[in-house]
């Protein structure tokens, strides 16, 4: 009944309703992780290491384990050690193993703030001052930070076991790169031999850390026969029990996750650090146990995204167009094998239509804290590195740079360098509009420079579930199986609403816990509008295929006479003298029709479409200072179609700030010693509201999904691409030479500024 | 960890709770008067989520030791409506969807709060340098300032009533 | 018979570098099963770890998707995301 292309006639997706739990968010009602609290709860503290590489020799807890008020030690050694297997988690798949092995480490630490034991007393202070008794020996080892250093040869290993996947023959010494991704078409050697232009770079960016304000936080209660609660923010409570449950090596029946409200995550609570902790302490002692991260230990011990070092050439002719390119990605894992450079391999030119392209990269361990997904994890350095080099070339070629991307642009048909052919794709159409902007022919001031920069991600759909409960009222409930992160309650109730026929305000959306709805994989991969919102319309489509049937029994009508529109129930049959029936006549009488009205769909959506996005970034920069300011900025983005367009523009101008933020302060600073040296928000620099123009956002509504009943795209990823490059491109013509490194950090400007 | 009755009035009613050590309002208002909307992003006052008007003064909870509160008078988030009519600054958040995960909401409504209390008609600029020291990572500020601009301009319509 | 390609390097692991190849299989369940007995193990890697784009359109987990005797098959790494 619904398909992806009937915008003239929606009511409810479109609009911008007030979202379903607003009110409970301006009153300090919502309750969050760290808002729990039970009867006889304990406070939980980590135990951290201060080496950034060290075998763990001994760990000694008696001193603590005496001190009145503690309950319980937990190391590494009440984890389940044969855990194995894997699971789907935010970069993909993930090693449960060494998921326990961050959460708390056993022969060896890998980064300085490594987990490696944990207490739970009767009060914060206790628990404080039982960590400082846990006496550890360490064994310290050299380390190594940056990515470079530890792919040369001889550089001091993490891993014993590790060896490079991806090559052949198999490797048969360890060494600290773990895999080698290649990927690549057609004769890149030639097209270079056949190049009227060349344009190449090495660019580099530092890691960034997601920066969600809300910590980790979670409360864990063991149950004696087993039976076992998890309350916490993450972005997927299935995924924290899969996680959990095989760390402590449980049934996952036994453990029900209840999500809280969810203060940011990005990517960065797709995985767990303090639940299973929390649990094996609570069964222990057999009492609920509280563990929240520090900030310090946030920038610590979770996140970050990789930073990356990539050279990259491209060849074109004297006309614009791209022939062929080549590029090398080396991106940070972290302590533990899993950065995103294989999807960086896959986006970097995922916007053009290039013949010939030859990629590789390098996933490298070196002693950081093991890296977490991050919004579109792994596009945002590529594309920096790729959109500057087009940049470099629009430049040389003396083109307008958006005309050399219209020139290059991906359209339906094109074939991806990873498999896919492009489909429903609006990229042409968001470029054309933010060269018709306002923004875009205005003239720059003197001193002004002006940054254009593209980006592309994939979205994704997958398992999903959803209920639509109808009430004796005729009112809706319709239970979600993602967190809300931003706003998705909305856009759920919306689209039932739509579905069924009624206002939103007769439909209210609810966040289930792994025992009360069906299965769902993570709120991330900007999949949940598509996914668990394909969910929804069809469980609320089954709604309104019952309500029919009842009212067609009702009539004693065929049931092919029976229209459901605006909420009511019509009869097309002349013959019958049959008055209307609304969802409330139907549903206040559902017991003599068949019982209570409701539906629930469990799916593996398929069709996600891609979306592209295109940032315009005005900008000056103070000479004295070298302080970069951003005076006007305009995300557009091929979104499908926008279900509550304000939170669709929200999630553009989150993404270009956090880009921003990306492109000129953030990143991780790290000391001889290994130690991170800025793990706080003072120092760790995150714009805040002084730092930023207003965002303007252009929703490009050109090429609704056909695969989505409403035409809905993944919104959330895409506008962190091309930041970096838009506010790089901007700072490069202003200081007069192509800016390579991230962060354009006031220093590194002024420097770049006093050569010329 | 020794330990005092401290006595307050947050909004507007009176409270007594054990405080000491190093104890912050923050932890008070959260862990002994069960007030969790008060939010701790950092613990060290760079981030704002904990933001209350104590005696007037915004504030950061997580930097004010829990006896200091002794006298005082608090504002939390959980005071900004009267009763069930949401002030205009909440209402004007949701309108504009002006939070997405909505965990810094609430110290940014009591900044926003404190703002207006004193500028009742602030400039872009005043609201933006005002409200520098409550971090949002969802929103990028843009629909945070306009609902703070046009809550501004309900409050100064109210007023002459 | 369809033609399989990959981008991942991972594949050429169990194949011993082989990345292009023809397959007798019409279905994802098939595939899985013909690369299992021709390379001990891929048939479990790509049914657990890999993405399979048919024809230009991508699926996970879609043992059921079915596919022609001209079709391109490319094995993808998984794409997931924040």
């Amino acid at each position: 009944m619904s398909d992806g292309n009937q915008g003239g006639k929606l009511k409810v997706v479109g609009q911008r309703p007030i979202r379903p739990d607003g009110v409970d968010k301006v009153t300090g009602r919502a309750q969050f992780g760290a808002d729990f609290h039970l009867p006889g709860m304990l406070a939980g503290r980590i135990k951290r290491s201060p080496h950034a590489h060290a075998r763990i020799v001994k760990i000694d807890a008696s001193a603590a384990a005496s001190l009145p008020g503690v309950k319980a030690i937990v190391t590494s050694v009440d984890f389940d050690r044969g855990a194995s297997g894997e699971v789907e988690a935010g970069e993909g798949h993930t090693a449960i193993r060494e998921v326990a092995e961050n959460c708390l480490a056993s022969g060896k630490v890998l980064y300085v703030g490594h987990a490696v034991a944990a207490v739970a007393a009767t009060h914060p202070e206790i628990a404080a001052e039982a960590i400082d008794l846990i006496e550890v020996t360490y064994e310290a080892l050299p380390h190594v930070i940056d990515v470079e250093e530890a792919m040369a040869p001889g550089a001091p290993l993490l891993h014993a076991d590790l060896f490079t996947k991806g090559v052949n023959p198999k490797p048969d010494k360890p060494s600290n790169i773990a895999l080698k991704s290649v990927m690549g078409r057609g004769d890149v050697p030639g097209a270079f031999k056949s190049a009227d232009v060349i344009v190449e770079g090495r660019y580099t960016t530092a890691a960034v850390h997601q920066g969600y304000i809300e910590p980790h936080a979670c409360v864990a209660s063991w149950g004696a026969d087993g039976q076992s609660t998890v309350w916490c923010s993450s972005q997927g409570q299935f995924l924290v029990r899969a996680l959990v449950a095989k760390i402590l090596g449980m049934p996952l029946s036994d453990l029900k996750v209840i999500p809280a409200e969810i203060g940011g995550g990005f990517g960065g609570k797709t995985t767990v650090y303090l639940e299973p902790v929390a649990l094996a302490l609570s069964r222990k002692c057999g009492r609920p146990v509280k563990l929240v991260m520090s900030r310090e230990e946030v920038f610590l011990a979770s996140g970050p995204t990789s930073g990356s070092v990539m050279d990259v050439k491209i060849a074109a002719t004297k006309d614009g167009k791209i022939t062929g390119a080549e590029m090398m990605l080396a991106y940070q894992a972290g302590a533990f094998p899993g950065s995103p450079v294989h999807l960086g391999c896959m986006t970097a030119f995922a916007c053009y239509d290039v013949e010939n392209l030859a990629l590789v990269g390098y996933d490298v361990v070196s002693n950081r804290p093991k890296v977490a997904a991050y919004r579109a994890p792994g596009a945002p350095m590529a594309a920096f590195a790729v959109e500057s080099a087009i940049d470099e070339l629009a430049r040389k070629l003396g083109m307008d740079p958006i005309d050399l991307r219209l020139k290059n642009a991906v359209r339906d048909g094109a074939k991806t360098v990873y498999g896919a052919t492009v489909k429903s794709a609006a990229f042409v159409e968001t470029l054309e509009m933010v060269k018709a902007s306002a923004h875009y022919k205005t003239p720059l001031a003197k001193g002004q420079a002006r940054g254009v920069a593209a980006g592309f991600w994939f979205n994704i759909g997958g398992e999903s579930s959803a209920a639509v409960h109808v009430d004796e009222d005729g009112g809706v409930t319709v239970v979600s199986s993602n967190p809300d992160i931003g706003g998705s309650r909305a856009s759920m109730a919306m689209m039932a609403a739509e579905t069924l026929g009624l206002p939103i305000e007769r439909v209210r959306c609810i966040i289930g816990d792994t025992a009360s709805i069906g299965y769902s994989g993570s709120t991330g991969g900007s999949r949940v509008t598509f996914a668990t919102g394909m969910a929804v319309v069809q469980a609320a489509e089954k709604v309104v295929a019952d309500l029919k049937r009842r009212a067609a029994e009702t009539w004693g009508c065929d049931l092919a006479m029976v229209e459901w529109a605006d909420g009511v129930a019509k009869c097309a049959d002349p013959s019958k003298d049959a008055k209307p029936l609304s969802m409330k006549a139907i549903a206040s009488r559902s017991a003599k029709t068949g019982g209570p009205i409701a539906a629930e769909v469990s799916i593996n959506a398929q069709g996600a479409a891609a979306g592209y996005g295109v940032h315009l970034c005005d900008l000056e920069i103070d000479p004295e200072t070298g302080r970069s300011t951003v005076i006007r900025y305009t995300a557009a983005q091929d979104v499908g179609r926008a279900i509550h367009p304000a939170y669709v523009e929200g999630q553009l101008q989150g993404g270009a700030a956090q880009g921003i933020g990306w492109a000129l302060n953030e990143e991780y600073v790290y000391g001889k010693s290994g130690q991170l040296e800025n793990a706080s928000f003072l120092d760790y620099r995150m714009p805040v509201a002084s730092d930023l123009p207003m965002i303007d956002t252009i929703l490009v509504e050109a090429r609704p999904n056909p695969r989505h009943p409403y035409g809905a795209k993944g919104v959330g990823e895409v506008p962190i691409v091309p930041p970096l490059a838009a506010v790089a491109n901007a700072v490069s013509h202003i200081v007069g030479e192509r800016m390579t490194s991230l962060p354009l950090s006031p220093a590194k400007v002024l420097a770049a500024m006093a050569k010329r | 960890m020794s330990r005092t009755v401290v006595k307050a009035t947050v909004n507007g009613e009176p409270v007594e709770f054990l405080g000491g050590g190093g104890q912050s309002l923050l932890d008070a208002l959260r862990d002994e008067l069960r007030l969790t909307g008060s939010k701790e992003g950092c613990g060290t006052g760079d981030c704002g989520a904990c933001s209350v008007i104590v005696d007037g003064r915004l504030v950061c909870a997580c930097l004010m030791l829990a006896p200091e509160a002794e006298g005082k008078r608090i504002e939390t988030i959980e005071g900004l409506a009267d009763g069930s009519n949401l002030h205009p600054l909440q209402h004007q958040f949701l309108e504009h969807a002006a939070l997405q995960c909505g965990f810094c909401t609430p110290g940014l409504l009591m900044a926003s709060k404190a703002l207006l209390d004193r500028n009742p008609d602030p400039t872009e600029t005043e609201v933006r340098y005002w409200l520098a020291g409550n971090m949002c990572r969802c929103t990028g500020y843009d629909k945070i300032v306009r609902a703070v601009m046009d809550a501004a301009a309900d409050l100064r319509q109210e007023k002459p009533r | 018979m369809a033609r399989l390609t990959t981008i991942s390097g991972r594949v050429g692991d169990f194949t011993g570098g082989l990345t292009h190849f023809d397959v007798e299989a019409r279905s994802v369940r098939a595939l899985v099963r013909e690369l299992e007995q021709r390379f001990p193990g891929l048939g479990e890697f790509v049914e657990e770890q890999m993405a399979i784009a048919i024809d230009g359109e991508i699926f996970q987990d879609a043992l059921t998707a079915e596919f022609g005797a001209d079709s391109e098959i490319v094995l993808i790494p998984r794409i997931s995301g924040g």
